[in-house]
């Protein structure tokens, strides 16, 4: 490790966490301030296609096949695992070319029928391919999760993807730095997806541009590695390049054993390199924010933007109550699109269905969450509620624990194939007009699951208790049946 | 890529705060071949047309004379959400040339230089002025000045903009960075030598 520390050597002033990611990967940097960046890691899903036909087009070829990771999951049907059995020509075709792509350049693919298939956010963690210290990116806003495990990890578009595909490499400004700390001790039944519900409405759908935060705190360091996953993931919707947490032991312990970690020797050497990559002590950021963990209550989404949350005990807000003329006029025209009056105690608002999956809340751990809710309980009448596990490992552990029969003799439906499902039903799953969701992906964007289909964020065991109660409901009045 | 220098044009107001991009496209078109020219026919599907299809007489785009605007001027956080390049692929394809708002989306912004879309950010009293500018003369024309970095405002105050300068270089030769990086080939290897050794 003499390269490490020969940089210590040369970096008298304590460095964040960001930096030292960022330094390690920095190719060269131009005098106007743009940097060339390598990326470890790359990730790829099924809405990839363009990126490989505008590759392909130029006549290049996959520049690092080692370094690049696919599985489909926007166009899947939550359903079946029959490609054959997508039933729009375009979506199929969809999950067709990733296969075909992936076999024409030689990355990896976790197919359909792989039980390592599943959202790649959730596969990419769970296959141990996410490291810290790693630079990940993905043509995906949603690869903020992976700085749970203290990498710099950020979404790109479409023509960053084929510049990644073909070079490995990325053209990057340095964004400024945000330190959220969290202190206290969250409440039961909290989980970190109502901890980054509570920051984006503190700090807004735009508090975090320009910027990559770093969240901190004893809150933050409470989390397993599936709360922070959901924290991390939701930094795009507080408009952050990423979001990343400080690795320590719960980290190492969940990589540990994976099938892409280190191993042995180069194991030893990982940790040694991992250890070191916390902040510094007195390390400077551009901006700090801290929040009362303590503080912190169940949160449910009431608008169409992630920033509209509000604890579950709370009311829909009134436009008149507004100083501000355009944001009293962009607030009537969200409570219209929601069908909500202003006054109306947010658990007296009636759902239709609950949609329990994402890449921010599918995982082993959500799953129990919401199962412990469900476990006795009966689904009220006329609710449809999914589950639809994160990856086909996800659903395999959770047969082995007997959720999916917690989940059917409840009334859930336990969905047979991972994948993206109604988080944004590109996959054709989607809501009917008019429809409220409890749900726990991230984004409450008008239509995003269905036309005229009104959303609420919320966390796993909280959309759980929504399907049982026929409508949003505070968690922590459930008693958890033995 | 069509270089940009300049443009003068009709521009269209969108006063929405934190636009996203499921509103620019809808998810369910995402599965289109560009190729098919077929994406402005999509723009802001949903806000533009009812479900049968029948224009929605209230939206911006389907008044005159903002159905030909070549820029768009949105209210702070334009762009935001997903990653999605068909959010420009649309207003590219559909004829926009140029967006301007307080603070626009990071990935959107990215994509924007990507694909010939200049996205200026002005300071928000300045875009508020530009929106009452559009109340008190409709279709009042918006001009660009790229290389000099200033927009004209229909009463023809000027104001400058920042921008990054390899954004720029690119917009304004029409070029491509892929095209660049690749003439970089040996740095990069140089760097994978180095940092392989490393990270064995």
């Amino acid at each position: 490790m003499t390269d490490r520390q020969g940089s210590q050597a040369l970096r008298p002033d304590p460095s964040t966490m960001f930096a030292k990611i960022w330094d390690r990967h920095r190719v060269l940097e131009r005098p106007d301030g743009q940097t060339l960046l390598y990326a470890d890691t790359h990730l790829v899903h099924d809405g990839t296609a363009a990126a490989f036909k505008r590759l392909k087009k130029r006549g290049l070829k996959v520049h690092a096949p080692s370094r690049t990771f696919a599985t489909p999951d926007h166009y899947v049907l939550s359903s079946t695992k029959l490609i054959d059995a997508i039933p729009n020509p375009e979506k199929r075709g969809m999950v067709e070319k990733l296969l075909a792509n992936a076999a024409e350049t030689g990355i990896t693919l976790f197919g359909l029928g792989d039980p390592r298939q599943g959202i790649v956010h959730v596969v990419g963690p769970e296959e141990g391919i996410i490291q810290p210290g790693n630079l990940i990116v993905c043509g995906d806003s949603h690869t903020s999760t992976h700085g749970a495990f203290g990498a710099l990890a950020f979404g790109i578009g479409s023509s960053e993807v084929t510049h990644v595909l073909a070079t490995q490499t990325l053209w990057q400004r340095k964004p400024k730095t945000m330190r959220i700390t969290i202190d206290g001790k969250l409440g039961t039944g909290l989980t970190g997806k109502d901890v980054i519900l509570a920051i984006i409405a503190a700090i807004g759908a735009a508090g975090g541009t320009g910027h990559v935060l770093e969240y901190a705190g004893a809150a933050i360091s409470a989390l397993s590695m599936e709360g922070r996953l959901s924290l991390c993931n939701m930094s795009i919707e507080a408009g952050a390049r990423a979001g990343m947490v400080a690795p320590d032991d719960k980290t190492f312990e969940y990589l540990h054993g994976r099938a892409y970690a280190p191993k042995d020797a180069a194991w030893d050497a990982a940790m040694e390199m991992w250890r070191a990559l916390p902040s510094d002590e007195g390390a400077a950021f551009d901006a700090e924010i801290s929040l009362d963990g303590a503080a912190i209550e169940p949160m449910v989404t009431w608008g169409t933007s992630p920033e509209d949350a509000l604890p579950i005990g709370a009311a829909v807000p009134d436009p008149d109550g507004q100083a501000d003329a355009d944001r009293r006029e962009s607030m009537r025209r969200t409570l219209d699109y929601m069908g909500l009056t202003p006054g109306t105690r947010l658990a007296e608002l009636k759902v239709d269905r609950v949609f329990i999956g994402s890449c921010t809340n599918s995982r082993i751990e959500d799953l129990r969450a919401a199962a412990l809710i469900a476990r006795g309980r009966k689904v009220a009448e006329g609710v449809t509620a999914w589950v639809v596990p994160g990856s086909g490992l996800i659903k395999q552990q959770a047969e082995r624990e007997g959720l999916d029969k917690v989940f059917s003799a409840a009334g859930f439906e336990w969905r047979a194939q991972a994948g993206c499902s109604m988080c944004l039903g590109t996959n054709g799953e989607i809501g009917a007009p008019g429809e409220r969701i409890a749900s726990t992906s991230n984004r409450n964007f008008v239509g995003r699951q269905g036309p005229g289909v009104r959303t609420h964020l919320m966390s796993p065991a909280m959309a759980a208790a929504a399907a049982i109660s026929g409508r949003l409901a505070d968690v922590r009045r459930f008693e958890v049946m033995p | 890529m069509t270089p940009f220098t300049h443009l003068a044009a009709v521009a269209m107001p969108l006063a929405r705060p934190n636009l996203d991009t499921d509103q620019i496209i809808p998810s369910r078109f995402l599965s289109r071949d560009r190729d098919d020219g077929t994406m402005g026919e999509v723009l802001f599907r949903d806000l533009r047309f009812t479900a049968e299809g029948g224009e929605r007489p209230e939206f911006v785009l389907n008044q005159e004379p903002y159905r030909t605007a070549k820029i768009i001027v949105g209210e702070r956080n334009f762009g935001c959400g997903s990653s999605r390049e068909a959010a420009v692929w649309a207003l590219y394809d559909y004829g926009f040339r140029a967006a301007i708002a307080p603070s626009f989306g990071d990935i959107f912004r990215n994509n924007c230089f990507k694909n010939g879309l200049l996205p200026v950010v002005l300071p928000r009293e300045a875009v508020e002025t530009l929106m009452a500018q559009f109340q008190a003369m409709p279709g009042g024309a918006v001009s660009i000045d790229l290389p000099a970095q200033i927009v004209t405002f229909p009463d023809g105050a000027t104001h400058e903009f920042d921008i990054d300068p390899f954004g720029k270089e690119c917009l304004v030769n029409g070029v491509d960075e892929l095209g660049y990086t690749l003439t970089l080939r040996d740095q990069i290897a140089a760097f994978e030598n180095r940092y392989g050794r490393t990270n064995a």
